[in-house]
């Protein structure tokens, strides 16, 4: 079944307060949609919304796929179903190595009696990171501890790899690369491309849709989507800024949650 | 509460028990006056911590020891603990040893590993300027009852320059809860020499279920340049009362490692102290614990600095369950005149129940300018955003508890220089927390 990701009306709040004013927006596998928008719009509430953070409260509406709601679900069952999020502030796990954790996460995919075995989750995983030019030394490193802001990226991303998910969130994967890593990072999701699997991209920058060319480019301002268009959209935001966008629409605060 | 102790460990008894073993007459007389002493000191006074409240009255009768034919006859978890192809071991069981072996190559090199009763008849000149050295017999019940009273142990002489490649192992299990068992364990390591020693302090679920104490005391003696790495998992069953004080002074550059794994099912009284009297002495600790039910654990590690440049690190990690309490000490002690000295210290414990109770007091205490020192403590429960980060991979939020508690106590779990012995640990980790 080519897949099928469709959030409607979604709202979301945080200690009582609502930063989720109702959220549309439907994926296909094949797609690659793109949000931007200023900080503290919501962009990350939205991952974490879907993805279950135990601190977001979900109020309304639906994150559907394939016709399962998402919303339903224990934040593992999402990740089972499909659905990965590579965070904006990825954790750090002391004493948990990182491939101890991959092959942890990928044996929960597949299923209790169909566990990789060793030697073969070890290839995979050497594989991966090699395609991503990581040093192998980051297997054995605990998960996260003490990696630059460029390094948790892109283990994020290796763990994308892995666990070969329908639905990808990437939350400013951008953010702290360098120019060879933004490279690296992108030929990765690109490999990743396929028809049964649809992106959704956060991100500040055109920089990064120059090599993840989006089919969809959307605007988030006051827990909203505002405004979508093509890949045309995020050049004219990178040029000019968001204030036109306020303008035409007459958003004077863009931010949510503040007052 | 000491009817018991001043009939178990008064002169006249204690004396007359160490003469029917042939005990040298030095020892004898040691042991006599610490019986004395036992009668009218008091017990250790940890911080928030009231061992008195304690079963301390069973500490039960000599036993005379057998000989056991082959280490196949020992019970099964004793066996469990031997390493593989594992050529220097010395098995105590209750009141005495009985079984020791030793390789060739060891015995050529000089190296004595014995049962310190055997030690103190057959190396007295050896065992005597050392016995009670680091420990004084005269520093609380606990030290003196043992003093009088300690049996089977273990006796280590490494001789200068001689490095022991492979881990020397004792296991002490107790299996009669009315015998006494109170090992004394000593270890000498002369000058520029290396040894490894992993020890084991179990008793045997398969045996009838008692109140028993496990007055114990490690002494470890580091000559200078020498390395001594000392590995040590106790795990005895809920009726019993473990109270362990191990102390080691450090000579000129020597080095001390303690790896201590604290998972009794009963009370434990733990305390582990490195002298650095030496010159660019060096002490790395690490202690982990695992409380459940209404357990009550008292773990303390502690450094003091009198040598110039010595450097000290103590870790102490405790997860607690149910009601389980741990009071964690650390106490970093640098002396005038200790320039240039280091102390690190951190405790943290991590409660997996709203009832569990964890208590970290770090302590410095630093007469000397040009020194440095830090500390870091914390107390609290598994952290909710690092298990969502584990289940948004579709980890389970039993599996992601489980690797976050694991990997808490994996700073030390690795340390375990005996491959078995680490093997052992885990399955008692296993056992603690996930039983
Ligand atoms: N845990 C929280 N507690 C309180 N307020 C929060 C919390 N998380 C988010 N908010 C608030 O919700 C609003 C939206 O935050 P969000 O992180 O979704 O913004 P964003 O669009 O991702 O911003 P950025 O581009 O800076 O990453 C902000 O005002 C933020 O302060
Ligand atoms: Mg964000």
């Amino acid at each position: 079944m080519a897949t099928q990701f469709v959030i409607d009306g979604l709202k979301a709040s945080i200690d009582g307060k609502e930063i989720l004013k109702g959220i549309n927006l439907e994926i296909k596998g094949g797609e690659i949609h793109a949000i931007m928008g200023p900080n503290g719009t919501g962009k990350s509430t939205l991952a974490s919304a879907l993805m279950g953070h135990p601190k977001y409260e979900v109020t309304e509406g639906s994150a559907q796929l394939n016709g399962e709601d998402l919303l339903e679900m224990e934040v593992d069952e999402r990740a089972r179903a499909g659905l990965f999020l590579a965070m904006q502030y990825p954790s750090e796990i002391p004493g948990v190595t990182n491939s101890d954790f991959l092959r942890s996460a990928l044996n929960a995919r597949r299923g209790e009696g169909n566990e990789i075995s060793l030697i073969k989750f070890i290839r995979q995983m050497e594989g991966k990171m090699k395609d991503l030019e990581m040093n192998p030394e980051f297997a054995h490193r605990y998960l996260n501890e003490g990696f630059s802001g460029g390094e948790k990226k892109r283990n994020e991303i290796l763990q994308m790899m892995l666990l070969d998910p329908k639905i990808v969130v990437l939350d400013e994967i951008d953010s702290g690369l360098d120019i060879d890593a933004l490279r690296i990072v992108s030929n990765g999701v690109n490999a990743m491309r396929s028809e049964d699997r649809g992106f959704l991209i956060i991100t500040h920058y055109q920089r990064l849709l120059n090599y993840i060319k989006p089919d969809f480019v959307h605007v988030m301002m006051q827990g909203r989507i505002v405004k979508s268009g093509g890949p045309e959209l995020a050049e004219r935001l990178e040029n000019e800024g968001y204030d036109w966008v306020k303008e035409e629409l007459g958003i004077v605060d863009e931010t949510v949650g503040q007052a | 509460m000491s009817t018991q102790l001043s009939t178990q460990a008064n002169r006249q008894s204690a004396e007359a028990l160490a003469r029917s073993k042939g005990e040298p007459d030095w020892l004898v007389e040691l042991r006599g006056e610490a019986a004395e002493l036992a009668g009218t000191i008091e017990w250790p006074k940890p911080e928030k911590v009231r061992i008195e409240r304690w079963n301390l009255t069973a500490i039960g009768n000599y036993e005379q020891p057998k000989e056991a034919g082959a280490v196949s006859e020992l019970p099964e978890v004793v066996r469990g603990l031997v390493a593989e192809g594992t050529e220097n071991l010395l098995i105590q069981r209750n009141s005495g040893a009985v079984w020791k072996q030793t390789s060739s190559e060891l015995a050529a090199k000089g190296v004595i590993f014995t049962d310190l009763e055997t030690a103190c008849r057959e190396h007295g000149d050896l065992v005597q300027p050392y016995l009670f050295q680091a420990i004084a017999k005269d520093e609380d019940k606990l030290t003196a009852l043992n003093a009088a009273l300690w049996n089977g142990g273990v006796f280590v002489y490494v001789p200068k320059n001689v490095e022991v490649e492979l881990p020397l192992q004792a296991i002490l299990y107790n299996d009669n809860p009315e015998a006494t068992f109170a090992p004394h364990i000593l270890i000498v390591a002369d000058s520029n020499s290396r040894v490894t020693y992993v020890d084991c302090a179990v008793s045997d679920p398969g045996a009838a279920a008692g109140p028993f104490v496990h007055p114990s005391i490690v002494e470890v003696f580091v000559k200078p340049g020498a390395l001594v790495r000392f590995g040590s998992i106790h795990s005895m069953g809920e009726t019993g009362v473990d109270m362990t004080i191990r102390r080691a002074v450090v000579e000129n550059d020597g080095r001390v490692e303690w790896i201590i794994g604290d998972l009794n099912d009963g009370n434990t009284l733990s305390d582990t102290k490195s002298v650095l009297k030496g010159q660019g002495s060096t002490s790395d600790t690490k202690v982990i614990s695992v409380g459940m039910n209404s357990q009550q654990n008292s773990l303390t590690t502690q450094a003091v600095h009198f040598g110039k440049s010595s450097d000290s690190n103590m870790v102490t990690r405790a997860v607690m369950k149910d009601s389980a309490s741990a009071i964690i000490n650390g106490i970093t002690k640098i002396e005038h005149g200790a320039t240039k000295a280091n102390g690190v210290q951190t405790e943290k414990v991590l409660m997996l129940s709203p009832k569990a109770r964890g208590d970290a007091n770090p302590i410095l205490l630093i007469d000397e300018d040009d020194v440095t020192a830090g500390h870091a403590a914390s107390v609290g429960q598994v952290n909710p955003e690092q298990v969502y980060y584990l289940m948004s991979r579709g980890i389970s939020k039993q599996d992601a508890e489980r690797l976050i508690i694991y990997g808490f106590l994996a700073p030390v779990v690795s340390e375990i220089p005996v491959e078995a012995v680490r093997g052992q640990l885990q399955r008692l980790l296993e056992r603690k927390l996930e039983g």
